[in-house]
């Protein structure tokens, strides 16, 4: 399989505080790889250096082999990578198909175009990434009304508008009702599997991570302390320690 | 030397007279996010009510320290008293409307203010009478200085003394400062909210007030001295960092020495050299000198705007029968009447292109007026200086005002809410300062005349014709755009910039290039607008002029394309009509302003839209 993200020495330090330090990783083609650790352990730090939101002070983040170290998040867009929020970003004031419409929009480089209308420009791709989702009925409803999930998944199908190569998606079931939780789930991972898309999540839920990741790594308190196949994980102490607290490791 | 000294003695007493009227200013704002337009007026009803309260004095109080002192101070008193209630009633009911609303309402309270303060007190210049025990002047450093300057300069420094005592040592203070940090947990503390603010008003006033009345011996009190207080005061708040106090006095002492030594080195770009330090400031240090980013309001999160549909079928079918109206009519009507509409239509597009931005672009522009004067200035000085024709005229009037707008909006788009606000209001006077000083070019205050229309186009009636098309055209052409890829891109930036960033959205320069556009078709209105004088002048970049577009846009209703239009109309009319109709036009536009603020949020096409919508469903 063929690595898509390479992120080696990652480090970053809001005043005194090393919220992210030394981290390395890879992420593979069609591969499911979950981030997890407590709060506080530099989950969203270490995923917002990823695409750009945050200039790490140390370390690279390689795409496809090419380096994409501190870029703005909308050139790291162009080269082919998706993003889901942990709260929602979508446009408020469109519908579920112009903000889809919008992602291809801009995909195909046409943003400053001043006469023809959006709304009639990418109209079947639109629908065909919200069929994918299982938004299509929801195509003329205003984003703003829509039900937390249906946001979720909105943000999903504005994700795979550019054909990405990689997604991230910050706690894609946070604020979900556990069957929505796994539906979502399984429709990124088989997509993930169907285009060869390699995905990173971070989740707070345990049973969606073991249940979907192809791999986990652990980070506590900026550091990396566990990587492997979920069993090895779940079967790791110092992983369980994290998660559980000290007091049962040590009696 | 000696005249340098002077000069700085004087900067410091005018910075201190300034500090008193800002420090009102950011507390106000730093509590309650207002930003308060009516604070001068209050500044000039402190000076009326002190030259009330101490030239009309019993007979025995007359002349007396105590008559004058004691008449300053409870001037200060009501002034602040009067703040409370203008807080009480109209205020308190607009906290959680958008800011542009709050201001609107302000300026509402500043119209009312000036006709009420006019039938009181009259048109004329009052003068007041000197300061007991402060009269004449004192040896300083073997200098000739004014006395009450003197005791100018102290004031400052005494007013912010005692307000950090306040605010340091009491617990009233220490609550304002912590609901200037975060409003909604002062709130979820179980602090009453509502007498805090209205306490706030009232400090603020009498802060205003207490200003006013300090300027008796020093100027006459007159009816300009409302807007031209607030425009100072502004600068300084914004130049220190909206909230901070400490901000406030260093921003005073800065832009009075300013204005003092000024006038000795450059005193042709004085007027420029005040907003070229705050936009300098702006730029380097977005939030002030002493600011710092504020809090986002938590919750209090304006409902999203709403999606912009096609346009409905009346709507279109009453456009085409208001156009049919324009094109048939006019040749029935007197000249007077349809260089009437020639005025409408030009700010039918003036008020669009303010919308384009402001609307789905979410940015506040304060000083739109700077491209509708660069379009009016563009056409005109290739008229006075080249004699061109009226087409180069008109087709330079876009241009000059768009490669102002890039030229501006390159620094404006950077910032939001009430910095980019302030800022673009620094460069519109920037720009009407250049109008208004550089005379060999541009006639200063005599403005360009002969400014005419060529032959073929000499009618009132064939130049509303043309007018019409353009004016139409334009404002058709913005519609169009906001629908296009180009309008949902900036939709898009201002629903959300974190949205758009993640999808390759350049919200920086998506911004930049409508604010340029905008600016355009501004420019083209402008251009317009000269022809049909014949003539151009300062007044046409003036602070007034950006703020009637704002009135236009937020009357009409921001949320709307078809806002603007109807706002311009409806504001334009108004305004014309009122002041052939009555003496108290201003008391009457500041009423109804405030009376739409209250009851019509959205704006009239809002209203329309609502009823049309509850009709239906």
């Amino acid at each position: 399989m063929s690595v898509v993200l390479e992120v080696e020495g990652l480090a970053k330090s809001f005043g005194g505080v090393r919220a992210v330090q030394g981290v390395g990783f890879a992420v593979d083609a069609g591969e499911m790889l979950a981030l997890i650790g407590p709060n506080g352990a530099g989950k969203s730090t270490c995923f917002n250096m990823l695409n750009g939101q945050l200039r790490p002070d140390a370390g690279r983040v390689r795409l496809l082999g090419r380096d994409i170290t501190g870029m703005v998040p909308r050139r790291v867009w162009r080269l082919g990578v998706g993003r889901t929020f942990q709260i929602t970003a979508t446009f408020g004031s469109m519908t579920v198909r112009e903000n889809v419409q919008m992602a291809l929009l801009s995909h195909a480089g046409r943003l400053l175009h001043l006469w023809r209308p959006a709304t009639d420009a990418f109209v079947a791709e639109a629908d065909a990434l919200l069929a994918r989702v299982g938004m299509a009925e929801q195509a003329d409803r205003v984003s703003a009304i829509l039900a937390y999930g249906d946001l979720k998944r909105l943000e999903l199908a504005i994700a795979l508008a550019n054909a990405p190569r990689l997604l991230l998606m910050d706690e894609p079931t946070a604020g979900m009702a556990p069957r929505e939780r796994v539906a979502l789930m399984e429709l990124t991972a088989g997509i993930a599997r169907e285009s060869g898309i390699a995905v990173l999540f971070t989740e707070h839920d345990m049973d969606v991570v073991f249940a979907h990741a192809d791999r986990i790594i652990v980070l506590d308190r900026g550091r990396l302390i566990a990587e492997g196949a979920p069993p090895a994980v779940r079967a790791n102490p110092e992983v369980q320690a994290v998660y559980l607290g000290a007091g049962l490791v040590h009696g | 030397m000696e005249d340098l000294l002077i000069q700085a003695l004087n900067g410091l007493a005018s910075a201190s007279s300034l500090f008193l009227v800002a420090s009102g200013l950011t507390v106000i704002f730093g509590v309650s996010r207002i930003v308060n337009f009516a604070h001068g007026s209050f500044y000039m009803l402190g000076a009326y009510l002190g030259w009330t309260l101490v030239t009309r004095l019993p007979e025995g109080l007359a002349g007396t320290p105590f008559g004058f002192w004691g008449g300053v101070l409870l001037a200060a008193l009501i002034t602040g008293l009067i703040g409370m209630v203008v807080e009480m009633l109209l205020l308190r009911r607009i906290y959680g409307s958008p800011e542009l609303f709050q201001l609107l309402a302000t300026f509402g309270v500043v119209l009312v203010v000036q006709d009420l303060a006019l039938m009181a007190w009259g048109p004329q210049d009052l003068l007041g009478p000197r300061a007991p025990l402060l009269r004449g002047s004192t040896d300083l450093l073997g200098l000739r200085f004014p006395r009450y300057e003197l005791f100018l300069i102290c004031v400052g420094p005494v007013v912010l003394g005692l307000l950090w005592l306040l605010f340091h040592r009491t617990r009233w203070g220490r609550l304002v400062r912590a609901a200037t940090q975060d409003r909604e947990m002062v709130s979820a503390l179980g602090i009453d909210q509502r007498r805090l603010f209205t306490g706030v008003f009232f400090l603020g006033s009498l802060l205003a007030g207490l200003g006013g009345a300090l300027q008796l011996p020093r100027e006459s009190v007159n009816l300009h001295m409302d807007l031209a207080i607030i425009t100072e005061a502004f600068v300084v708040v914004v130049v220190g960092g909206l909230g901070s106090l400490g901000g406030a006095f260093l921003a005073a002492l800065l832009i009075g020495e300013l204005h003092a030594f000024g006038i000795l080195i450059l005193p042709k770009i004085t007027l420029v050299l005040v907003f070229l330090v705050m936009a300098v400031v702006l730029v380097v240090r977005p939030h002030g000198l002493l600011g710092r980013a504020s809090a986002p309001v938590r919750g209090a999160a304006a409902a999203p705007d709403p999606p912009v549909g096609p346009t409905p079928r009346p709507l279109v079918i009453a456009g085409f029968a208001a156009l049919a109206l324009l094109i048939v009519v006019p040749p029935f009507l007197r000249d007077y009447e349809v260089s009437i509409l020639v005025d409408l239509a030009v700010f039918v597009l003036f008020a669009a292109s303010l919308h384009f931005i402001m609307g789905p672009g979410g940015m506040a522009s304060f000083g739109h007026a700077a491209y509708f004067g660069a379009g009016a200035y563009g056409a005109a000085l290739l008229v006075k200086h080249l004699a061109a024709p009226m087409g180069i005229g008109l087709a330079a009037a876009p241009l000059a005002a768009g490669l102002l707008g890039l030229a501006f909006g390159w620094f404006c788009v950077r910032l939001s809410g009430v910095y980019a606000a302030m800022l673009t209001l620094a460069f519109a006077q920037i720009a009407w300062s250049v109008a208004f000083q550089w005379v060999e070019v541009t006639g200063g205050d005599n403005g360009i005349l002969g400014v005419w229309p060529a032959a073929w186009a000499n009618t009132k009636l064939v130049y509303f014709y043309l007018t019409l098309a353009l004016c139409l055209g334009g404002t058709l052409l913005l519609r169009r755009v906001v629908r296009a890829p180009f309008g949902m891109a900036l939709r898009a930036q201002r629903d959300s910039t974190l949205r758009a960033e993640a999808i390759g959205i350049d919200g920086f320069r998506i911004r930049w290039l409508a604010f340029a556009l905008a600016a355009a078709m501004a420019g083209i209105a402008g251009g317009l607008f000269a022809y049909a004088k014949g003539s151009v002048f300062p007044t046409y970049l003036a602070i007034s002029r950006s703020v009637d577009a704002l009135l236009m846009v937020l009357l009409g209703g921001v949320q709307t394309l078809s806002g603007p239009i109807l706002g311009a109309i409806g504001f334009a009319g108004m305004q014309e009509q009122l002041m052939r109709a009555s003496d108290l036009w201003r008391l009457i536009m500041g009423g109804v302003i405030i009376a739409l603020v209250l009851f019509f949020p959205q704006g009239l096409a809002g209203a329309v839209r609502r009823l049309w919508e509850g009709r239906r469903a």
